[in-house]
Formats: C-alpha cells, structure tokens, sequence
C-alpha cells in the first residue's frame, strides 16, 4: 500500500498559485504553474524563481564535546570533501561514499558556527539520518530538522528581492551561509542552488514559510517555478540530479565531481583518505575512471532523454555509453543532456550517436555547463 | 466535415478517405509548450493504437496513438521548426499528420466531440 503523500508547510500556497501537483519523493510537489516549465525556466534566468524546496532534508550535526571542529572531523569519515576548513559562515557541496566507492547521496554542509547543516535529497534523507546518526553516535549529536522548510529563490533579480526584506543579503558571497530576519521570520540564508543562477536558499520554521514566501513572491520580479523548471534549469547548468546521474554505481571521479574532492582530503593532503571507498577514488584520481560524466549536445531538435544508448558509429554496432538525464534546455534553445560515456569518448567535441525511437541522432561531447554561470563569487 | 475524438486525446478529421490527426486542445494544455514534434515515415502502415507521431514537451516525450489503422501520408512539416504551433492552434493549423482510413467501421468506436466534451469535463 501506498503511504499517502506528504505536504510541505506551503501545500496550501501551490494550490492558491494554481500549481500541478505530482508525487515527488513520497511528496505532493508543485512540478509547474499556470505559467508553465518553459515560462518558469526562462523568467528565472531572467528574472527570478521561488521553488519550494521543503521535501529536501535538514540535518544539524552538533559535537557533544562542543568544539565545532570536532563535529567536521567526524563528518569527514563519511564524505571526501574538506569539511575541516569549512569556515563558519561558509557552505560546501559534498558527497556520501560508499566502500565501494559509490555516492549515496549529494548533499550541501554548512558551518553554522557551533554546528553543521547538512541539507540532502528527499529521496535519502531518512537513509542519509540513520547513515550519519549510526556513524557519528559516538561524538555528536545528529538531529533531522523536520519540522522545518526550505524555499529557494533563484535568478539575477534574486538579490533585489532578499536584499529588499533584509539588506544583508546583499552582502554575502557565492556560498556564504548567514541566519538573517526576513519579514519577521528568522531565516538560515545561503546564497546558493540548483539553477546556475545567482541565487538564495532560505530555511526557516515550518510555522514562518507562508510567510517568507508571501514576502519573496510580492516581489515584483518573482514568480513561483516548479519542480519541471528546476528539472531543466539544473540540467543546462550541467547539475547531477541524484538517483539519475549519480548513484550507488558511479564513483566522484566517474562522475566527474573531483573538484568536490579537496587537496586536503587527497593522497599527500593532510587528512587524505578516511571516508567510505577512499583507497578506490584515490585510485582513479591518479589512473582516471573507465568511464566519466559528459555533456552532450544534440545536432537536431529532438530531445534526447535519460536512458538512451550512445554508440561511436552511425551503425550502432560500437556501444560507447548511456543517457542519464536528458530534456529541451529552453535557455539553450536545443536539446542537452547529461551521460556516462567510456574513457576513450569523453574529450569534448567527440562525435557519438544516440538511439531514440530506433534512430540514431548526431550528438556531441560538451563541456558543461550548457549555460554561464552567474554566480557572485 | 466530421471530427472524430479519442480518450487518449487524439482528435481525427475526416477529409475523404483521409484522415488529417491532432491532440486535442486539453491535451496540448495538459503537456504544455510543445518543442518537438515527429511522425512516423510516409508509408509506414500503422495499427490503430499504435503510435503515430511523438510530441515533447521541455520535460517529457508523449506518443500520439493512431486513432484508426492506416498509411501515414504525411507530417505537418510547419511543426519541425515550431511545435508550439500544436499549442496555439491545436485543433487548426497545429494538425500532426495525415494518414489514410483502412477502415472505416473503426470511425464509429471513436467519440463525437459532445461525448469527448463531456469526458474532459
């Protein structure tokens, strides 16, 4: 039997805003508005989206000795990236490996000062608590933040729109974490996320999200953008979507993440190794991965989705690799995609062909992202 | 002129023995702006529930199932450049393809537009 679908604290706001429901991660998510996926897209690269990103989970890493430090060294027996020199008011991407070198989760860790913030995917989060709590029960605290939500606002008029209900936001850099007032709520404000774009995440208590919300989307440059934009925004900023483009079967370097993986953290730093498969990763950092993560850019107009089979001829008879997340990039006004090809056809510009419907399209290997950045470093 | 409706959303308009095939307006809400559009090859002969042609929106691929048995004769060429006509005309200029009518008895399984009407509320 089916569980019935779990509400984020802004349900109520998603209907009023005429969203489309869908089931999302044991969720009822927003995946578009009236406006609708392309709409939504390109006004948060011109402007700016608010997504509810309440689904997502909120952990707090607290050390029973005190000593913040204690509870980043203790993290990093779970995940390779330097966690140690995390400064307080800082933020940074990370993975959870497995022994065998796979990832069981992406996630973003905060240094909150005297604790850490772990934000992870919905779909991990109750697996990622248990992992962490069983781990790390012997020296810290490990709390879900459940009864908390977390609300994204992305794009270039991103700033405008926080600054205008707290000017502080204004002043924080590309990863900065900052507890800021917004419209009377307190807030956990990251100037980070999922689109390529500039941009804020904002947590806070269930109770103020209707709030913080209301607040953003009276923003004249704000409107609300589903799960289907931030789908297709995080696809063109060549962004993995975990459970698709990384998983237990690929590794950091596979997936072309080892720039997650600190110097420090490497062979010869000076907390090398000591994370769940580092004798395997490190073995691919110096020797390479049979196989990477590439972009890849269609030569037609037709979509090239998750699942498609790559070859090196026209003929299909020389399988090179496999789709992993695909869809119409409405910024790049074409196809894109996203895909674990071998070693031997990952240089960018290497020609491959993709089956879809039985046809074998033209494709090419290409850097991503397929869109600028335009993060405030 | 007689349209005919599907419950899968297809409509099909009787022109002869030919019938011209689309999505109905509610479907071409449903999926939303349409970026790509393809029929099967002209000659291809085609079972009724088979799919004809594919829409794709940004997010997803949906098929276009013959609403009768028949040669598919020809693609609205005016989609490969703009799919998004299908959401602006659905029902019009934004026709999918053209197919011949193997059978016509298959017609009167199909849906008139008041019974259609009714399903989609």
């Amino acid at each position: 039997m089916t569980p019935p679908l779990l509400r984020t604290p802004l349900y109520n706001l998603h209907l009023e805003l005429g969203a489309r429901m869908v089931p999302f991660a044991g969720y009822d998510m927003p995946v578009q508005y009236p406006a609708g996926v392309m709409a939504e897209h390109l006004h948060t690269r011109a402007k700016a989206g608010l997504f509810d990103v309440s689904h997502m989970g909120q952990v707090r890493l607290r050390a029973r000795s005190g000593q913040p430090a204690d509870a980043a060294h203790a993290l990093e027996a779970l995940v390779p990236a330097d966690i140690a020199s995390l400064k307080p008011g800082r933020q940074r991407y990370a993975l959870f490996t497995t022994a065998d070198g796979g990832i069981s989760d992406d996630l973003m860790v905060a240094n909150m000062g005297d604790w850490l913030l772990l934000v992870v995917n919905a779909a991990c989060k109750d697996a990622d608590f248990a992992h962490v709590r069983d781990a790390l029960a012997a020296t810290c605290d490990v709390d879900m933040l459940s009864d908390r939500a977390l609300i994204a606002v992305q794009g270039p008029a991103a700033e405008a729109a926080l600054a205008a209900l707290n000017p502080r936001a204004a002043g924080m850099r590309f990863m900065d974490v900052a507890e800021l007032d917004l419209a009377g709520v307190a807030c956990i404000v990251s100037r980070s996320g999922y689109t390529g774009e500039d941009g804020f995440e904002i947590g806070m208590a269930a109770s103020g999200a209707v709030t913080v919300a209301r607040a953003l989307l009276a923003h004249p440059d704000v409107a609300p953008a589903g799960l289907g934009a931030r789908d297709s925004l995080r696809l063109e900023a060549g962004l993995c979507l975990y459970g698709s483009d990384i998983d237990l079967t690929t590794t950091p370097v596979e997936a072309a993440l080892e720039w997650s993986i600190q110097k420090s953290r490497r062979p010869g730093g000076a907390r090398a190794g000591g994370y769940p498969g580092a004798a395997i990763v490190a073995d691919q950092l110096a020797s390479g991965a049979t196989r990477r993560r590439v972009g890849l850019r269609a030569h037609g107009r037709a979509p090239v989705r998750g699942g498609a089979e790559l070859f090196a001829d026209e003929a299909g008879t020389q399988p090179a690799g496999r789709v992993t997340s695909g869809a119409f990039g409405p910024s790049v006004g074409g196809p894109v995609a996203m895909g674990y090809v071998a070693a031997d056809h990952a240089a960018t510009g290497t020609p491959l062909f993709a089956s879809v419907r039985g046809r074998l399209l033209p494709v090419t290997v290409t850097a991503m992202p397929f869109v600028a950045p335009t993060f405030r470093r | 002129m007689t349209v005919y409706y599907t419950k899968e959303h297809e409509w099909l308009r009787v022109e002869g023995n030919v019938a011209v095939v689309g999505i109905t307006a509610h479907a071409a809400n449903e999926l939303g702006e349409l970026v790509f559009a393809e029929a099967r090859d002209p000659g291809t002969t085609v079972e009724q529930g088979d799919s004809v042609a594919v829409v794709e929106s940004v997010k997803a691929a949906s098929d276009i199932y013959a609403p009768v048995t028949g040669d598919v004769l020809a693609f609205n060429d005016a989609l490969t450049d703009d799919a998004a006509l299908v959401n602006r005309d659905p029902e019009g200029e934004g026709w999918i393809v053209r197919m011949t009518i193997a059978d016509a008895s298959q017609l009167e399984g199909l849906m008139d537009r008041a019974t259609y009407t009714a399903l989609v509320g």
